[in-house]
């Protein structure tokens, strides 16, 4: 498998008579959102894919030019729209910390609850969707159902169930109350609960491990490459995650490990996010118990954002791995420049080399594994 | 032994009017409560209600499903090849028919009795793949091809060890009671072929699922193959091949294919129910009750495996027909033989 580039496969001229073109994709009930696909086969066998990619662009990047800072803010949890929370409180981080504001610990530990409570609904849904991806219909509805408390929960106090845009510069919008921690306690207790039904229903499924054991391996020299990130690349077995290596709204202060795979398979991917899952309960459980009472937000909140000028580059872990912001600001309330690095397109990036030889089940189930989010490709 | 609807109107081409109609009915009917009954199961699977709305638990849904089916629009894609793509759907559904007019449904009475009916039901059953393939081959669509590629790869694999398992069974027929019966008072010669005789036989002694738990088990895997039903349905993948031989299909075009694709599903458990669950025989209740009863719960059974199991790739479905199901159908056979053999000596 080489890593380096080559050209677009649509460009390519000769091809013996054997080989042909398929279009996979915009429209394909297993292509994540707007993805296409194009790919050049020899019977059921993949020889060269190239996906295509910008169906879903909405030019973020350029919106944040032409609007103050705290305008760009509702934007950010519609790049992802999974781990829409994330994103939101990353935003709020990396601009808080760009023009010094300080955050209340009571709004930063609420910030890791809603964080980690979106990171579980972004893995539930993957799960879900990539059992559908490789023909297994049920489990995607127990998901579902699982899921769909959480966006409950969410709803109640962000008055959202996607786009929650619950941040503020300085702490977060709402105040949470016993209901929320009580439904939150309830909810972390359920997941234990289904957790042996899901291991019996999916992970000791002799049809499911035989789709997934050593398909799709990704290794460190592509993911070093590339750049992927995230639980694809815990599967390989780097240890390597954001709320680790450089800590963001206290996560330094909580017992928490990194699950890690070493074979980089579909299989390990599938272990890393189910074990990720266990890792936020645990986090959230932790952040319910230390939840201390206090102003969630500053006294007086900031109309006029200006921050100093210069760059600044922050990031968080979104449920997809490392989301980068690049800010360039010129000190006045409009940003210069943001750019955003975002996890789901190094991955999708990778994808050439990994699908290379492989069959269109396969591609499938390696293309559900990775989980993508297209408009965070896109942009 | 049932007295065929020939013997019954005198007239063979009454008969064969009365029994066109009544397999239609049949048929339709079947296809009517197995939609129905496959959306219920798995709503109760997936903790869901399923269809409620029209009529009394949503009964009638599949008859508004079929109205509006027949309402829509037929799209017909540029560049298709037109013969086979309009015959399709009937190449794949009239040997559904056909086929179903052979089976034994009660003691007395049955549409025909041959002594090849066996060998025609496989006939027929294998037939569909034809249609199937003039689908995919027909539809200028690479989607469709590829599914049919699959499919046609897929039903001559499993058809080996289909008839191999089956064939075990026939053995046993043929050499129960050295090959005699007294029925009605007058003995006839056993014929492992015809599924009356294989019905009488189970009347007389046990059900085969007793003695040929293997054949049973292989028979039944290879049937949810031989009609694409998952894990196996491969051919019509959505998550990889959209719709697969189907894709091009719209409104009662596809309607047939439907139609075709759940009356193999009844054939295959009308055909595991003679072979080896005994047919109409069961105590108290009369004999078309227990016929229909067992080829349901078969067919649950089909459903209940579809929306618990992932689907296989390809090459694994392959490995697992000849790697494993065709050798354990030959050991299975053999032994069989060998047995029989030495019992019979």
């Amino acid at each position: 498998m080489s890593t380096q580039h080559h050209p677009p496969i649509c460009l390519e001229k000769a091809h013996d008579d054997e080989t042909y073109y398929l279009n996979m994709g915009p429209q394909h009930p297993s292509m994540h959102g707007v993805l296409r696909l194009l790919l050049k086969m020899r019977g059921e066998l993949i020889l060269d894919c190239d996906p295509i990619i910008g169906y879903a662009h909405r030019a973020h990047e350029k919106m944040a030019e032409n609007r103050p800072w705290i305008q760009f803010f509702p934007n950010t949890s519609r790049i992802d729209y999974l781990s829409g929370m994330i994103y939101n409180l990353g935003y709020c981080e990396a601009v808080e910390r760009m023009a010094s504001i300080e955050v209340p610990e009571r709004a930063q530990v609420i910030r890791v609850i809603v964080s980690e409570l979106n990171r579980i609904q972004s893995h539930l849904l993957w799960f879900g969707t990539f059992l559908l991806d490789i023909g297994g219909i049920t489990p995607f509805l127990y998901c579902f159902d699982d899921r769909e408390r959480i966006l409950a929960i969410l709803d109640r106090v962000t008055g959202s169930r996607l786009t929650y845009s619950y941040g503020r510069f300085g702490g977060v919008s709402r105040d949470i109350d016993d209901v929320f921690i009580e439904q939150t306690r309830g909810f972390i207790k359920r997941m234990g609960e289904q957790a042996p039904m899901y291991r019996k229903l999916v992970h000791d499924n002799i049809i499911f491990l035989k789709r997934c054991d050593g398909v799709g391996v990704i290794t460190k020299e592509i993911a070093d490459a590339y750049g992927v990130t995230g639980p694809n690349l815990r599967a390989i077995g780097v240890e390597y995650d954001v709320r680790k290596a450089e800590p963001y709204s206290g996560y330094e202060k909580y017992d928490f490990e990194i699950p890690t795979r070493t074979t980089g398979d579909c299989l390990a991917r599938f272990e890393v996010r189910v074990a990720e899952m266990e890792q936020s309960c645990r986090i959230i459980e932790q952040a319910l118990d230390r939840l201390p009472d206090g102003p969630i937000k500053p006294a007086k909140l900031i109309k006029k954002l200006k921050p100093p000028a210069g760059e600044y580059y922050f990031a968080v872990e979104s449920a997809r791995g490392h989301f980068g912001m690049y800010f360039v600001s010129d000190g006045g309330d409009v940003p210069s420049r943001i750019k955003l690095r975002t996890p789901s397109f190094s991955a999708l990036s990778a994808m050439p080399d990994v699908l290379e030889g492989t069959m269109v089940a396969d591609t499938i189930a390696i293309l559900g594994s990775i989980d993508i989010v297209l408009p965070e490709i896109d942009r | 032994m049932p007295r065929t609807l020939v013997e019954i109107f005198g007239n063979p081409l009454i008969a064969l009017g009365v029994g066109i109609a009544a397999v239609m009915t049949v048929l339709s009917l079947n296809v009517l409560f197995c939609i129905w009954f496959e959306r219920k199961v798995s709503a109760w699977i997936q903790r869901r209600l399923g269809p409620m709305e029209v009529g009394p638990h949503g009964t009638m849904q599949t008859v508004a499903d079929m109205i509006k089916l027949l309402g829509k629009q037929l799209m017909t894609p540029k560049g298709i090849d037109k013969p086979l793509y309009h015959l399709a759907p009937l190449v794949v559904f009239a040997p559904v028919v056909a086929a179903t007019s052979l089976l034994p449904f009660s003691q007395s009475v049955a549409l025909s009795n041959l002594d090849i009916g066996l060998v025609l039901i496989f006939m027929f059953s294998g037939f569909a793949v034809v249609g199937i393939f003039m689908a995919g081959w027909g539809s200028n669509n690479k989607y469709a091809l590829l599914g049919a590629m699959r499919s046609v790869a897929q039903n001559i694999s499993y058809e080996v060890p289909l008839i191999l398992s089956a064939l075990s069974v026939v053995l046993m027929v043929s050499a129960y009671n050295g090959g005699v019966m007294e029925v009605d008072g007058q003995k006839i010669g056993l014929n492992g072929l015809n599924l009356s005789h294989i019905t009488l036989v189970q009347h007389s002694s046990i059900w085969f699922i007793i003695f040929q738990p293997i054949a049973a088990l292989i028979f039944f895997t290879a049937t949810l193959a031989e009609t694409n039903r998952a894990p196996f349905d491969l051919p019509e993948a959505e998550s990889e091949l959209i719709a697969g031989f189907h894709t091009e299909y719209s409104g009662m075009r596809f309607g047939l294919f439907f139609f075709g694709e759940f009356s193999n599903m009844f054939i295959g458990a009308m055909v595991a129910t003679v072979l080896f669950l005994g047919g109409w025989d069961g105590p108290f209740l009369p004999g078309p009750v227990w016929f229909f009863l067992k080829v349901y719960f078969l067919i649950f059974v089909m459903m209940w495996v579809r929306w618990t199991y992932p689907r296989l790739r390809f090459d694994q479905l392959m490995t697992f027909c000849w790697g494993i199901l065709t050798p354990l159908a030959i050991v299975n056979l053999l032994v069989t033989a060998l047995v029989l053999k030495v019992v019979s000596g």
